[in-house]
């Protein structure tokens, strides 16, 4: 006999979209059942994108860098009407940031930002990249780069990927004083991952080692620039406690995914997850079955105990080809919890364009689902596939959200969207 | 236009493919001392296009008799003399129910009059051998197919040259024009495709190694040579999927060879004829060809999982009318001297194969050694190839094993898809500043394993480029610039595989190059 779970929303996938839609769901007293693999939201760098960049839209054009989101999406969805923005007015936007930021706030992550223009903070190569929320250990970076006074990044022995030498160096051309040092950090030595030297800076005894090894290189720097690694529950604590024990102003930079800043919402949600009445079945899938009378019904996978919900609404948060939520196949590109029609380019050859970095971007990032306004997935026959059943995030056609720096802002917004037209 | 720098030379080589450094070897054992140019790097066109096949000969018996012949002797004289470029596979040759009776049946006496030995296997016994064989597999026959590496060939000809008697190696060096007076050429004008700088090179002879640029070189000469071009597309899997080279028993077709090569198997080729030889991006459409031709011989290949695919020119001398796809066109080399163009001290060699390019570099060389009166005779069918550490790191297997050997926990793996830690780069880096005095992440590539994993180049490229920056190669956004180029570059050979999980990493790799880095829009940003 499986189990029944009864809920009013079901939602297929774990990642921005799927959390930001069960906090959104919980805020308005509706019971989520959800399921997917919470590990992809550690591919996010912290930064939270509305909108950073419109593709170009003739061949050998330019993208437009976007410094103001707001002013810039008309021109977007003239550009790219079929962008999921359509579905979402400036204060729907607004509204889904404030409510998913409070959230992380109030579980220790603070983020700043939301105004009218991006922030534009390095990248793990020294790049920078316009984004719209940052988590409050790493948005003095503006403030530093906007200044004059020395400041030293530190990168680790053993931490691959992320060189302090690169960052000063591609930062450099803007940014006077900076330069770039290497620490060893006190253990055997070998690989050195962000994650462990967060967990170690949980502890007073870590963070003392830790300042013990930094103290040398400071000098005579104001600033000091760290891979994201200040802890993983309340890093601005950390960064404050390392601060007091160095005598710097401190920033954190993205490291290459999987990294600290999305471990830390993983973990953030995962722990409220148990306040909310919410159903999260971690590592595992939620099966598309059939719709019952009114209610849609869907089998847990993966566990030992088989069990079944029914569900008043459904939610495909699925994601793309590293979601899980689209496949490629050699001969096309298919949807795979339930079969729903893709938009795409009638053959593979079309998919990619010749050049990797073509400023257009590639076709085969706009494929997804169509919708409706009230963002229900379209069957064959051009009708909402089902009454109940609506989709968020990068499984929606029309966002290049890789070209157009907008992938929280599409899951985000078209999460809370999906919620507020729920029965 | 910078200071115009002299070199002076006995020969003068132009291209640094197969051909190109075999004769740059071969002379300099005759005590010549070359210069050795190429516009782009070692085995930049076709020889590094190709599928790595050492050719027993079987795949010509049925319609080249002389060619089969040509390969049995020179892939014999390989195996002998470069074992540590050659992997001794052996190869079958199979057929499936509804392939042609008679080639089947004539197969067996078409590899004995051209000396090949060829060895009937049950069909059973050989899908124990090769389990990927398929089930209506109804006939097979071993023959001596080997795989050779032919960037270590090629980058151990040029290492052995500079060995003899410090013949030179330029990269990124073109010719621009020939001065020519009185029948001879007196100097070649080259340009440095990095810095624009020109060079004059001062030669006794010139020799065109261009392979399918063979044409446009000589005509700067004011000489002509007649050629046509014919693209072949090959796909690599993850995985190696047979321990022989499997051929399908037919006549020579689409998708019928599948040759492993040390870690990985790669599926060929396609034949188009196309009109510029520097044409030689594979397609979506050859590569499904490939695909749905090769799977009746090896089921497992319709649903393999495919990393990349690569496409080569191959150069052909047009003898005859030219028609048909390029498979009907000789793939015998030619020797053109040029003096009916008045010409007394230039020569082309191309065409040809692979398995053969050392008789191709022999052939040159004499007429060239000739030409200077020097009477040394050849001695790359008799003297070993000299290993050049250097080189080693080509080897698929070869770092793992190394690593595995002697861990060491200060030696971060960079590339974890081929196991390339950073002592390796760092070794690369020093051994080629002589001649790469400003080294990136392609000329690494060429001379490792790097990008050639599944993640081909997207990862490892990101963690190489942080340890240039750490160890000083890089210092400036310029580093972003090699990276933006290697991703692209290597982009060419993924886009036509990118389907289920290769496409998973595609889309992964592009979030983090553009998403995070917005490595698309390096260029031109003004703040």
């Amino acid at each position: 006999m499986a189990d029944t779970i009864h809920c009013d929303l079901a939602i297929i996938g774990t990642g921005i979209a799927g959390m930001a839609a069960a906090i959104f769901a919980a805020n308005r007293g509706m019971s989520v059942a959800q399921a997917g693999n919470t590990g992809s939201l550690a591919y996010t760098t912290g930064y939270f994108d509305l909108l950073g960049s419109i593709p170009a839209t003739d061949e050998g054009g330019k993208a437009t860098p976007v410094n103001e989101p707001f002013k810039a999406l008309p021109e977007l969805l003239n550009a790219f009407p079929q962008h999921p923005y359509r579905f979402v007015d400036e204060a729907g936007m607004r509204e889904a940031f404030t409510e998913l930021t409070d959230f992380l706030t109030r579980s220790g992550l603070r983020y700043e930002g939301g105004g009218e223009t991006n922030h534009r903070l390095p990248s793990p190569a020294g790049t920078l990249k316009r984004t719209w929320f940052v988590p409050a250990t790493m948005r003095p970076a503006e403030e530093m780069l906007a200044g004059t006074e020395e400041c030293v990044i530190v990168d680790f022995a053993g931490l691959k990927g992320f060189s302090a030498r690169q960052i000063a160096a591609n930062l450099s051309p803007k940014r006077a004083n900076l330069r770039g040092e290497t620490v060893r950090l006190p253990g055997p030595g070998g690989e050195v991952y962000a994650e462990n030297v967060a967990r170690m800076l949980e502890t007073e005894r870590g963070r003392e080692s830790f300042a013990k090894v930094l103290q040398p290189l400071i000098g005579d720097a104001s600033w000091l620039g760290l891979p994201a690694c200040l802890g993983i529950y309340r890093p601005e604590d950390i960064m404050d406690d390392m601060e007091r024990r160095l005598g710097v102003r401190i920033f954190e930079i993205p490291t290459m995914p999987p990294g600290v800043p999305g471990i830390r919402i993983k973990e953030a949600f995962e722990e409220a997850s148990s306040g909310m009445d919410l159903r999260l079945f971690r590592q595992q899938r939620l099966v598309w079955e059939d719709q019952h009378d009114e209610l849609y019904r869907l089998r847990v996978t993966g566990t030992s105990v088989e069990r079944q919900v029914l569900a008043k609404n459904v939610l495909l948060a699925s994601g793309r080809f590293l979601g899980g939520g689209l496949t490629g196949e050699r001969t096309g590109i298919r949807e795979t919890v339930i079969g729903l029609p893709v938009q795409q380019p009638d053959s593979r050859e079309d998919w990619h364009r010749f050049n990797y970095f073509d400023q257009r971007g590639h076709k085969v990032h706009r494929t997804g689902l169509v919708c409706d306004e009230s963002l229900r997935p379209l069957g064959n026959d051009g009708k909402p596939f089902a009454q109940h059943l609506h989709a968020a995030g990068s499984v929606l056609a029309g966002a290049d959200w890789m070209r157009m720096k907008c992938g929280a802002g599409v899951a985000v917004t078209t999460a809370l969207a999906a919620v507020k037209s729920m029965k | 236009m910078g200071t115009r720098k002299t070199i002076q030379t006995q020969v003068l080589i132009i291209g640094a493919g197969a051909t190109g450094t075999g004769v740059m070897r071969d002379l300099a054992l005759r005590g010549v001392h070359c210069a050795l140019v190429d516009r782009s790097d070692v085995n930049a066109g076709a020889s590094g296009g190709n599928h790595g096949l050492l050719h027993s000969g079987g795949r010509y018996v049925s319609n080249d008799a002389h060619a089969a012949a040509e390969c049995r002797e020179e892939g014999d004289i390989l195996k002998k003399l470069a074992p540590q470029c050659v992997d001794e596979t052996g190869g079958y040759f199979s057929a499936v129910a509804g392939d042609d009776e008679n080639f089947i049946a004539d197969f067996k006496s078409h590899c004995e009059k051209c000396g090949i030995d060829c060895t009937e296997v049950d069909p059973a016994e050989a899908r124990e051998q090769e389990p990927h064989l398929a089930e209506d597999t109804i006939a097979v026959y071993e023959v001596p197919d080997a795989s050779v590496d032919p960037f270590k060939l090629s980058l151990e000809n040029v290492a052995h040259a500079k060995l003899v008697n410090n013949s030179k190696y330029l990269r990124h060096t073109e010719v621009v024009r020939f001065e020519i007076e009185n029948g001879r050429i007196r100097a070649a004008i080259c340009r440095d495709t990095d810095s624009g700088e020109e060079l004059r090179i001062e030669a006794e002879q010139y020799v065109n190694a261009a392979g399918a640029w063979a044409a446009s070189v000589a005509a700067q000469a004011g000489a002509s040579v007649d050629m046509l071009y014919s693209r072949g597309t090959l796909l690599v899997t993850q995985e190696r999927l047979s321990s022989r080279v499997i051929n399908r028993l037919r006549p020579p077709s689409d998708g019928d060879i599948l040759v492993p090569g040390g870690t990985v198997s790669i599926l060929g080729t396609t034949s188009v004829r196309v009109d510029d030889p520097a044409d030689a991006r594979p397609t979506v459409e050859e590569v499904d060809r490939n695909v749905e031709q090769g799977w009746p011989m090896m089921p497992i290949l319709a649903h393999t999982r495919y990393i990349r695919a690569y496409a080569g020119v191959r150069p052909l001398v047009l003898v005859g009318d030219g028609e048909g796809d390029g498979r009907s066109v000789s793939r015998d080399f030619s020797l053109f001297d040029h003096e009916d163009a008045n010409l007394s001290n230039f020569c082309t060699i191309t065409g040809g194969k692979l398995t053969t390019y050392r008789v191709m570099a022999e052939r040159c060389s004499d007429l060239v050694a000739s030409r200077l009166g020097v009477s040394a005779p050849c001695l790359t069918a008799t003297e070993p190839l000299a290993t050049v550490n250097a080189c080693e790191w080509t080897e698929p297997g070869r770092a793992p094993k190394i690593w595995a050997r002697n861990p060491d926990a200060d030696d971060p793996i960079l590339c974890e898809c081929e196991m390339v830690p950073a002592s390796a780069i760092d070794e690369i880096m020093n051994d080629c500043s002589e001649f790469i005095p400003d080294p990136g992440l392609q000329a690494l590539g060429l001379r490792s394993r790097i990008g050639k994993g599944s993640c081909q180049g997207s990862f490892c490229g990101m963690r190489i480029a942080a340890h240039l920056y750490d160890t000083g190669r890089f210092d400036s956004p310029g580093g972003l610039k090699n990276m933006q180029g290697f991703f692209a570059q290597r982009f060419k050979g993924l886009r036509p595989v990118l389907w289920e999980t290769q496409l998973v990493q595609a889309e992964l790799a592009e979030a983090l190059h553009c998403g995070l880095l917005g490595l698309e829009q390096i260029e031109g940003e003004d703040d």
